[in-house]
């Protein structure tokens, strides 16, 4: 195999694996001799039988970082293996808050350039290319690296799917951030509490758009995916309006969601949320205009009026 | 501990202008660029942070707000729509030797032109472009310009020399706090742009544009554009497409079919 040694960018919570992380392992593990991990959190030992059953089989672990953002101590940190010759060849990240922070810190630091928004990689003469969708995902685009330099690559979740090696648990060992290095820190958390399946894990995910025509109609959205069990979700011009919060954004900006079933109520099908849902096994669509892109991708499409259509199937399915 | 208040604030934000996204252009088979042909506008994304920037200079009480801007054929129309709603004055980088940059590039050559914007107490960004959306720039600057970072902002106070931001995360937000000078990303959304008012857009017309080319910033051509980029596209191809679905008016019936498409797929 010719690509040596991947390191992956691991992210957890509580003691709990993301999923993202779990994606790439099963992805890195296809595509390099040696697969690790890079980890900035204080329980590297807990997550470690984790990420070793996905084929990791070192976590470089940096400690708690005290509450600094990892922008900047863990592309110091990286930076700095890279630099003593003990770094690895290639690194992915997820495309999350924090992963991007780090990517985009480390290609500054190595002055290599970061192949973003990647959906899959393959091994094209023995290096990796990233594949890229664009135009709301008509088209692929395929880039390689030109430099020698440590190749970067940002992975948007739900590429690949999160697989057991049924590897040992990775060892441990100490990745130093360097002296000096100054971030922002972090005062105090708030978790907002959410009621239902989150939006990234929902087999149902009902989203909301601009067809509703106003802010108070999205209560629908939320009657709807309530009487689901599924998640709501929403295009980019109604969190832009501040109608829902980032949170709950549905697109290439946002969330990325592969459910069972997606229903689109009055969103158009712009490009920048059909890159986001296109992958989901069945979607519905309802939308007054014949002409909206969402329907290329619906399964399922209704020509007609959210604020009729809507009302009258909560009422349906809470009648069963 | 009580701090100086900060009476005077000056606040560099980063804007991109694009083509409008309701009519995206499409790829040069050849370059296998993006075809920028027709006006370009302000990235929408960019305006909650010059609402973000023109707000925290009121409270500050003095200062001014400048945009820096990169853009090909000496572009101005979406810096002059946020010198409409009130930015001060422009440093726009126009250069046939940019195209074909990628974001680390561009963060070079933006980081040159907010040094020659003048010093900064803030610098704010978008969180992504809506075109590009690698969303890596703003730490790539952060780290040209040795300066700390909070990505994702919600809402910024200031708070002498410091900042209090509370960030965007996965599950709620977190409170942050860091020194100035710092780069901030700003959330799409979390304010409400205001509309450049008819005053607005007659001053604009007259605010200073400062438009330079990498040689004024001290920026080697070799560095960037096509023969900085350190990476290349290789092939584009068609993603698969999905086959035609059932597609119906809706007479009334609309919802009986979703409920029997539901239950076709037990999930109901």
């Amino acid at each position: 195999m010719s690509v040596s040694k991947i390191w992956v960018f691991a992210e957890a919570t509580d003691g709990k694996v993301a999923t993202i992380t779990l994606e790439m392992l099963a992805k890195a593990r296809t595509l390099g001799a040696t697969v690790e991990c890079v980890y900035n959190g204080a329980d590297a030992d807990v997550i470690a039988a984790t990420l070793g059953a996905h084929g990791a089989t070192a976590v470089h672990a940096t400690g708690d970082l005290g509450g600094a953002l990892a922008g900047r101590p863990i592309a110091a940190a990286i930076a700095a293996a890279v630099e003593a010759g003990n770094g690895p060849d290639v690194v992915f990240f997820g495309t999350t808050y924090d992963g991007r922070d780090v990517a985009g810190r480390l290609s500054v630091k190595l002055d290599a350039p970061v192949i973003t928004n990647v959906v899959d990689l393959e091994d094209r003469d023995g290096s990796l290319v990233g594949v890229e969708p664009v135009f709301g995902g008509t088209q692929n685009v395929i880039t390689k690296f030109t430099t020698d330099k440590t190749q970067i690559f940002l992975i948007r979740p739900k590429s690949f799917a999160a697989e057991e090696s049924g590897g040992a648990a990775a060892s441990v060992a100490s990745l130093p951030v360097p002296d000096g290095v100054v971030a922002a820190k972090i005062v105090n958390r708030h978790v907002e509490e959410k009621t239902g399946p989150s939006l990234d894990e929902a087999a149902v995910v009902v989203s909301g758009g601009r067809g509703l025509g106003d802010k108070d109609k999205y209560q629908m959205i939320e009657d709807l995916a309530k009487t689901l069990g599924a998640a709501p979700g929403a295009s980019r011009a109604i969190v832009d309006a501040g109608w829902v919060p980032y949170s709950y954004q549905v697109g290439q900006t946002g969330k990325v969601v592969k459910p069972t079933v997606y229903i689109a109520a009055g969103i158009s099908g712009a490009t920048q949320h059909l890159v986001g849902m296109k992958g989901s096994k069945n979607i519905i669509a309802i939308n007054k205009d014949p002409e909206a892109p969402i329907f290329s991708v619906a399964d399922l499409g209704i020509i007609g009026d959210v604020n009729k259509v809507l009302p009258k199937l909560i009422e349906a399915l809470k009648a069963r | 501990m009580t701090r100086a208040r900060i009476t005077f604030m000056n606040v560099v934000v980063c804007v991109k202008q694009i083509p409008d996204p309701a009519d995206p252009g499409s790829m040069d088979p050849t370059t296998k660029t993006l075809v920028r042909s027709g006006k370009l506008i302000l990235d929408e994304s960019d305006s909650y942070g010059v609402e973000m920037a023109l707000q925290l200079v009121d409270a500050a009480g003095g200062g001014e707000v400048t945009l820096v801007s990169m853009a090909p054929r000496s572009e101005t129309s979406g810096l002059r729509t946020a010198l409409a709603m009130g930015a001060a004055k422009a440093v726009l980088v126009s250069d046939d030797a940019l195209a074909g940059s990628d974001a680390l590039g561009t963060s070079k050559v933006l980081a040159k032109a907010i040094e020659r914007a003048g010093q900064a107490d803030l610098i704010l960004t978008a969180t992504e472009s809506s075109d590009g959306y690698t969303g890596t720039v703003p730490e790539q600057i952060a780290e040209l310009l040795g300066l700390v970072s909070v990505t994702f902002a919600k809402s910024i106070t200031i708070d002498g020399t410091m900042a209090k931001i509370d960030r965007q995360t996965e599950s709620g937000y977190d409170e942050i706090e860091c020194q100035l000078p710092a780069l901030v990303s700003v959330t799409a959304g979390v304010v409400e742009p205001r509309y450049p008012s008819f005053k607005g857009i007659m001053a604009a017309k007259s605010k200073p544009v400062d438009e330079v080319k990498i040689a004024d910033l001290g920026i080697d051509a070799s560095t960037v554009g096509w023969a900085g980029a350190g990476q290349e596209i290789v092939e584009v191809v068609t993603a698969p497409t999905r086959d035609a679905g059932e597609i119906i008016e809706d007479d009334g019936e609309g919802c009986a079919k979703i409920v029997a498409y539901l239950e076709n797929l037990k999930v109901i």
